[in-house]
């Protein structure tokens, strides 16, 4: 269900609920390689990205469709640009270029229609220590939400349908939970007030940024389920942004896999993990803990897949912006984007390696500059 | 998991309890906790945020602060075979001289451990001038570099600031600063939690080639149990401030035999087979000022039995021969056969894996090269 750079027509299984076509974002860095002083500069920064000033690219022409009933998981490790995207796809940020697209039509741009859009979108945050007001209870939490979007239907009870959120995420009894803090609830209790408010506009997209990489490991695969069952039970379609490919594998139907802004690779979740085209997913599943690996990690054995950080986002490297650290870097990867290529039905990998007529001279080995050196230097 | 060998014991910790707070409003952070750490072994403590297993490390260093208390048990510790320096008894004199020279410590947070205002060149000779007054200063700054480049670092990286350099590499920093006077035991909090998958990947190949060469033994503690199964040798598991279960990583990894190692076990979806709807373990965590009655954990217990209510089980070494294996669950007391999924064999004396034939076989990285 989901596309990569190019903006392709839906899949036949029907328009997708949210779709975002070719989306970048580039914030302003203020006062970088200005010589105007700071106040100028500042005046310059405001969303103007050319006039000269330098930009983080946070994320680059990313393309993708959620579907009623589909989870979507966007994998990738800090600075890949997967919280960016989820901002920008339910408008907390505007993108610099690029469209969303619900149930086929363009969203406008602007801050009109924030309210509607709302009731469409809705987004869970990563860390409901702090997502939640303190002073405020849990029937405030929920009972907002229903007030501000009108959401209450006439004659009906705030307390009932309170109650009726706090059961749809499995907060039972939900009449003890009512008039809880935050403070008296568990981190896992905690984010399913979260999920619930939430839900409280019925909305048929749910972004969750990191929802479980602040709890407890027994508690995660609880709300990981209850995402598998809103999805299942109210056709939700699901963004489900992490860095564990693993918890991606376990609830995802498509996986799409970000690297410093850009989405490297997508397709069915099992075959991103199974059969990693890219040389980065590769990476990145080496790297994730496997105790069926069978033996401490082995010294190097990262190694030839590709040491060191991601680039700086000011200054990205010019095509592949995994080319500095990959171990099959040819020419014509520091010098054109990849495309996605088609690998198989609905899986997509962004990598030069997948291009069947490629020059001797583009599939030549990538003189590097080392701009950035990997710790020990032993590139191999 | 494989390549060690059992030791000497080399830190000895027997039924230390900390408490926090006095008098019956007291948090029993740590209950009755037995542990054994050998001579260059990696012994991996897991739990959750609460279990209390980072207190247990504080106060086996003595670097509780108050309201923490150790309230009763001991920490021996064995320079060499047949000396014993009883750490608890220690007067700040001699733990002054045992700290970082013989245990260091590698806190959680690399952003908050190291000073922001000095460069960690002055940070990493500032521990070779307290404790190595024989140094000069060149000796003090040539070492420090060493120890940069024993981490990966260039040593022209001495005059960087901590802002300056990326999470994984003030992490680096702060493993270096710990092996700074090669150490015997090294503790590490959560050294890799805040790090990104890749990065924690590298840093802990490096410690692993240098406990290979240094011989230090590692005190690892994280809540990533699927890590520890990689990288420890044996494994504790603490759950509200009690070990449950003690073994080695292979033998808890494969045959678990707390209802409660196997619940972690089944809360880490894997990266290979078919998916399946994993259950993880019902409810929260207690909260340690209303534990319930008997064992802590039975109430999110799918076996538990009426005797689980009312008696605390204690930490019983199960009858295997030349095993470390303990645990503290009712159902391994003998008196009944317990339920299959807690009765896996243990792999006694594994099969090494073949080279390039592991269970799952890792993706052929030529596969797709045209």
């Amino acid at each position: 269900m989901t596309q990569l750079h190019d903006a392709a027509p839906a899949p036949a299984t029907g328009t997708p609920l949210l779709e975002a076509r070719n989306l970048t974002k580039h914030f302003p860095l203020h006062g970088h390689r200005s010589s105007g002083g700071r106040s100028r500069a500042r005046r310059a920064g405001r969303g103007r990205a050319d006039r000269g000033g330098a930009v983080v690219h946070a994320v680059e022409n990313v393309s993708l469709a959620l579907g009623a009933g589909q989870i979507t998981a966007v994998v990738g490790e800090s600075g890949s640009g997967k919280s960016t995207l989820a901002r920008l796809l339910c408008r907390l940020l505007a993108p610099t270029s690029g469209q969303l697209i619900v149930e086929g039509r363009p969203v406008r741009s602007g801050r009109r229609g924030g309210r509607s859009y709302a009731r469409l979108v809705q987004m869970v945050l990563q860390d409901p220590f702090s997502s939640l007001n303190p002073v405020h209870d849990v029937r405030y939490h929920l009972a907002r939400p229903l007030q501000v979007h009108g959401m209450l239907e006439p004659g009906a009870s705030m307390d009932e349908a309170v109650t009726g959120l706090l059961e749809r995420v499995s907060l039972t009894p939900a009449d003890q939970f009512l008039r809880k803090y935050p403070h008296e609830l568990s981190g896992g209790q905690r984010q399913r007030v979260a999920i619930a408010r939430a839900l409280a506009v019925r909305p048929r997209v749910l972004l969750a940024d990191e929802p479980v990489s602040m709890l407890d490991v027994s508690i995660r695969l609880g709300i990981l389920n209850l995402l598998d069952d809103l999805r299942e039970r109210e056709r939700l379609a699901i963004l489900y942004i992490t860095h564990d490919i693993a918890s991606a594998r376990y609830l995802a139907d498509t996986i799409v896999v970000m690297y410093a802004g850009q989405v490297v690779e997508s397709g069915p979740a099992q075959a991103v993990t199974d059969q990693p085209e890219h040389p980065y997913t590769r990476l990145l599943l080496g790297a994730a803990p496997d105790p069926d690996r069978g033996g401490p990690p082995v010294p190097g054995e990262l190694g030839d897949r590709g040491r060191g950080a991601p680039p700086s986002l000011v200054t990205p490297p010019p095509g592949c912006r995994f080319h500095p650290r990959c171990p099959h870097a040819m020419s014509v990867c520091a010098e054109t984007v990849p495309p996605g290529f088609d690998v198989a039905a609905g899986h997509r990998s962004a990598c030069w390696l997948h291009a069947r007529d490629l020059t001797a001279a583009q599939a030549a080995p990538v003189t590097r500059h080392d701009s950035a050196p990997a710790p020990g230097e032993e590139t191999g | 998991m494989s390549t060690y060998q059992p030791g000497q014991p080399l830190l000895e910790v027997r039924g230390l309890c900390v408490d926090y707070g006095a008098g019956p409003d007291a948090v029993h952070a740590v209950v009755d906790a037995d542990l054994v750490l050998h001579r260059g072994e990696v012994l991996g403590l897991a739990g959750e945020s609460g279990s209390g297993k980072s207190t247990l490390a504080y106060a086996i260093t003595r670097l509780l602060r108050a309201p923490g208390m150790i309230t009763g048990g001991s920490v021996g510790y064995h320079p060499k075979p047949g000396t014993t320096v009883d750490l608890l008894a220690a007067s700040e004199g001699t733990l002054r001289v045992l700290r970082w020279s013989q245990i260091s410590v590698v806190m959680q947070s690399a952003m908050n451990a190291l000073n922001p205002v000095l460069s960690i060149g002055a940070q990493l000779t500032d521990v070779l001038q307290a404790h190595r007054p024989d140094l000069g200063q060149a000796e003090r700054r040539a070492r420090a570099g060493e120890l940069l480049a024993m981490v990966g670092i260039t040593a022209d990286r001495l005059g960087s600031y901590p802002h300056e350099l990326s999470g994984g590499m003030r992490q680096r920093v702060m493993i270096a600063m710990a092996l700074a006077l090669e150490p015997q035991v090294v503790i590490m909090d959560e050294p890799t939690t805040a790090l990104d998958v890749v990065t924690q990947r590298e840093i802990l190949e490096e410690l692993m080639e240098l406990r290979e060469r240094l011989g230090f033994a590692v005190l690892f503690i994280t809540h990533d149990l699927s890590l520890l199964v990689e990288i420890a040798d044996s494994i504790a598991v603490m759950y509200a401030g009690r070990l449950v279960e003690r073994a080695d990583a292979d033998a808890l990894f494969r045959a678990p035999r707390h209802p409660y190692s196997l619940g972690l076990l089944s809360s880490f979806p894997g990266l290979h087979g078919p998916r399946r709807r994993l259950t993880g373990i019902p409810g929260s965590p207690p909260d340690l000022r209303q534990l319930p009655a008997g064992c802590v954990f039975h109430p999110r217990c799918s076996y538990a039995m009426d005797r689980c209510r009312t008696d605390t089980p204690a930490l019983q070494r199960l009858d295997v021969k030349g095993d470390e294996r303990a645990v503290a669950c009712w159902l391994q007391d003998g008196s009944a056969a317990p339920p299959p999924e807690l009765a896996v064999p243990a792999p006694h004396e594994p099969p090494p894996p073949a080279p390039g034939a592991p269970p799952a076989p890792a993706p052929d990285l030529a596969r797709s090269q045209p």
